[in-house]
């Protein structure tokens, strides 16, 4: 039991408090170091393949995913714990405080920091009357004695204090329950294609621990049109100016549809959800026709951008021809005459676009089970029966007989992350309440002031007049000295 | 919209102006510190003890001596070296100036707010320093602590001008928010209070040392030929204290408006995104320091290591996150 008290006090007192919020930041840092799953889960693959003997071993002690990992949350936990069980009892003490009355007067106020003194005529008790009066409309807290006053003021440092605090718990907690409840999702929407709200529809999707699927709100929306525009001529040519998305959206199944414009950093805001414009790329149109000139293809595929210029590449899988078919390539929004590179875009807009292809025959290997991309073509049983240049419009006619493939032109795409997170509201107002609970108690001296009223052998009372604070008070002279005048200290004494 | 190159050249011209007004205050200020020395010799400060509600010598204004106030030059009578330290300080106002109009003329050249680069945030970093500086010494003599502010902002502004430069043009999509303005401006005001909170913390450990010596009994050494031209241990120790006190509020603002503009442009307001980390890093750090300067056998030398060490975050996060570390906050421009 004394070991437990013990280790409460020990807990909770500002030194380990200290350490504490050492260990966290110093904790912090192997996350900004190591690529991190849950913000780049591609960059850990990749570095635990360039480094097969330290990755695993970092792995083991979580440094890709530090902020998940059991030593980050224990430091935090602990913190906190420390906090509440220091600033519980300060709520306590603090709440008693604000019922009580200021200490009195000290015996000897000529010994304070701040002190002023003169003869007066007045009474004692007319003195100690009026200025108590006085003081307490000037915002502070007066007790009164027969021949004394005392005075405090600036209990809002020790309430922002708290405050400040709490809502760091608050925070906290927030974070947790939007973290838990919440979810997140990614998808690539073709220009005039749809979305509807689930889980089905998303390209990836991260559910919170307490999700569930019923949890998605039915809206949907249909793209319509993406625009992106770019820097033309100087050191940043290329460089994106400006990217929207115009979509019709349908807030649930029975609301009118309503048009909206979706830009980087204006996400379109509906039935707690959220839906940011993430990226964008081209989707080449293509038609491939068989041998006997029938349709078998016919759609936009998506390219995902390979460089700034949107070098794009991608694949067109047709199985439904004897051999399959299978289209591996480039989409170049704008080529130039110089290959030497291979096929690469110099700028990336759609100025003059090509697509550079390589046709395969064989088996796509669909029905193996294996789950397969959708960007890629397993060409293990395929045979390469060609390459060619495209420009829109321009149809090839595939060896071997093999058929046709024409490329119609091109569709833009856009993709969005969509989100959930019932706790951010919580989460704003906490770091509001922080920032506000931080000026206070920063801000805000806590200081006392007295008088005292003693009867001098000559004519008349001495009155002395003095302030204290326990912290740094830039203004405590000026103030007493107001507080003085408010005795009516002759000038020439303040 | 297109960028006026004459606007922009402007800015350029403004900016090589304005360093060599720093150059000169620079040169001026050394001149004035090499003659200058503190009125009073070195002693041992008061004790510290906030437990027996003793305020410190520094914050303590008796009325008695109403000249207690801000107009004091901080104990340091620049003496011989006051000429010099006009000077710099005149110099200081003309770079802070011409840097100021730098940044304007660069914003208009593009028409828009000119905070958009590694370029422009080094700009109005060094302008925030400058500008901190200029605004604390008109109503207090600072002259003391002028080189410690004009080098601070010619390696600013030489780095930007060499390693960061950027030709004017238009924001990427993901700046185009107005949040720039709130979350950047914020950041990089504080910016400019923590480097002075800074150089007050390194000045405070060397005269702390020079005090400990003749406390101890020995010999001054270099260090305290230098203590002698700067404020007391107790007074830098508490200007350095305000200032921390007074930005670690706004560096708090800095970061959740932030956050508040991630939230808008990047689908959370949270992500452990390597600058994220490292703000949020700093901003721990500094309320380490608040902390130690509340905790007994902390305050002092220790809570000015750890002020240090918060300043250290702030340029590891500028220069080595923003350049070398791959995140979402891909605007350095470089
Ligand atoms: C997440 C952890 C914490 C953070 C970020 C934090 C932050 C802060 C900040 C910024 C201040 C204002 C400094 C000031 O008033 O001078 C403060 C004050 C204070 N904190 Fe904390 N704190 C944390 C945890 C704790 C814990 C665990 C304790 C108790 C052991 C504690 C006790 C105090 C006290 C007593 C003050 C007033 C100090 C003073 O008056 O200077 N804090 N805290």
């Amino acid at each position: 039991m004394a070991t437990m008290r013990w280790l409460w006090r020990q807990l909770t007192s500002m030194r380990i408090a200290l350490i504490l919020l050492f260990l966290l930041a110093l904790a912090s840092i192997p996350g900004s170091i190591f690529p991190q799953r849950g913000t780049s889960p591609l960059r850990v693959n990749e570095f635990l393949k360039d480094n097969p003997t330290t990755g695993p071993i970092l792995d083991r002690f979580y440094m890709f995913d530090v902020f998940a990992s059991p030593w980050f949350a224990s430091i935090y936990l602990l913190l906190f714990i420390s906090l509440t069980g220091c600033v519980l009892p300060r709520a306590v003490d603090h709440y008693k405080e604000l019922r009580s009355q200021p200490p009195a007067a000290p015996r000897n106020l000529s010994r304070l920091p701040v002190h002023l003194q003169w003869q007066s005529n007045s009474t004692a008790e007319q003195v100690v009357s009026e200025t108590a009066a006085a003081w307490k409309k000037r915002g502070w807290r007066v007790r009164q004695g027969d021949e004394w006053l005392s005075a405090e003021k600036g209990y809002a440092r020790e309430t922002g204090n708290l405050l400040f605090h709490l809502s760091l718990l608050v925070l906290l907690v927030a974070v947790g329950y939007g973290g838990a409840v919440g979810y997140r999702g990614t998808v690539i929407v073709r220009e005039d294609a749809g979305f509807a709200n689930n889980v089905t529809q998303y390209d990836t999707f991260a559910p919170g621990r307490l999700f569930g699927a019923d949890d998605l709100p039915p809206f949907s929306f249909e793209l319509k049109d993406f625009e992106a525009t770019f820097q033309r001529g100087g050191q940043q040519n290329g460089a994106p100016r400006a990217f929207r998305a115009d979509v019709i959206v349908k807030d649930d199944p029975k609301s009118q549809p309503r048009p909206v414009t979706i830009e980087v950093n204006y996400p379109l805001r509906t039935s707690g959800i959220t839906v940011y414009l993430v990226g964008h790329g081209f989707a080449p149109e293509f038609t491939v026709r068989d041998a006997a000139g029938k349709v078998v293809w016919e759609d936009a595929a998506v390219f995902l951008p390979q460089d700034s210029a949107f070098t794009s590449s991608g694949v067109v899988k047709v199985p439904d021809t004897v051999p399959q078919i299978g289209l591996q390539g480039f989409f170049l929004p704008t080529v130039t005459d110089d290959f030497s590179m291979g096929p690469k875009s110099v700028f990336p807009a759609a100025d003059n676009p090509e697509v550079y292809l390589s046709a395969w025959q064989g088996d796509l290997g669909l029905d193996s089970g294996m789950p397969q991309s959708v960007y890629r073509i397993d060409t293990e049983n395929m045979e390469r029966i060609g390459i060619e240049e495209l420009a829109p419009g321009e149809t090839w006619n595939l060896p071997n007989s093999a058929g046709t493939v024409e490329f119609t032109g091109y569709r833009q795409w856009a993709s969005f992350v969509i989100t959930k997170d019932p706790g951010k509201g919580w989460a704003l107002g906490a770091a509001i309440a922080s920032i506000v609970g931080l000026s206070l108690s920063l801000l805000i001296p806590r200081r006392r002031a007295w008088l005292r009223v003693t009867a001098s052998e000559d004519e008349g009372n001495l009155i002395e007049v003095a302030g204290l604070s326990k912290t740094e008070a830039p203004g405590l002279a000026d103030e007493i000295s107001q507080l003085a005048r408010l005795v009516n200290a002759p000038e020439e004494k303040l | 919209m297109t960028v006026n190159e004459t606007l922009a050249q402007a800015s350029n011209a403004m900016v090589y102006g304005s360093m060599t007004a720093f150059t000169g205050a620079m040169v001026a200020f050394s001149v004035s510190l090499a003659k200058g020395r503190r009125i009073e010799t070195i002693e041992v400060s008061a004790q510290r003890t906030s437990a027996s509600h003793q305020v410190r010598k520094g914050s303590t204004a008796t009325l008695d001596e109403p000249s207690v106030s801000t107009s004091v030059s901080d104990g340091v009578d620049l003496g011989e070296g006051r000429r010099a330290g006009n000077i710099g300080m005149s110099l200081t106002w003309l770079g802070t100036l011409l840097l100021g109009a730098a940044i304007v003329f660069r914003g208009l050249s593009a028409g828009r707010v000119p905070i958009g680069n590694m370029y422009e945030f080094s700009l109005a970093a060094g302008f925030a320093v400058s500008l901190t500086y200029c605004s604390m010494s008109i109503s207090r003599d600072l002259r003391w602590l002028g080189l410690f502010i004009s080098i601070p902002v010619l390696l600013d502004l030489g780095l930007a001008l060499t390693v960061l430069y950027t030709e004017s043009a238009q924001l990427v999509p993901a700046l185009n928010s107005y949040w720039l303005a709130i979350h950047v401006s914020a950041a990089v005001v504080c910016i400019g209070a923590f480097t002075m909170g800074a150089a007050l913390s390194g000045l405070y450990l060397v005269a702390q040392a020079a005090e400990d010596r003749v406390a101890a009994g020995k010999e001054p050494g270099r260090s305290s030929a230098f203590a002698q031209r700067i404020p007391s241990a107790d007074r830098l120790d508490l200007m350095s204290y305000r200032i921390h006190a007074f930005m670690f509020p706004i560096w708090t603002f800095a970061v959740i408006a932030g956050a508040i503009w991630a939230e808008a442009a990047w689908g959370r307001y949270w992500g452990w995104d390597p600058k994220e980390t490292w703000a949020f890093i700093t901003w721990v750090i500094y309320a380490a320091y608040l902390h130690a300067r509340a905790t007994a056998g902390w305050r002092g030398k220790k809570a000015a290591y750890v002020a240090i060490a918060g300043y250290a975050t702030i340029l590891f996060n500028y220069f080595v996150v923003n350049i070398f570390v791959q995140g979402l906050h891909s605007y350095s421009g470089l």
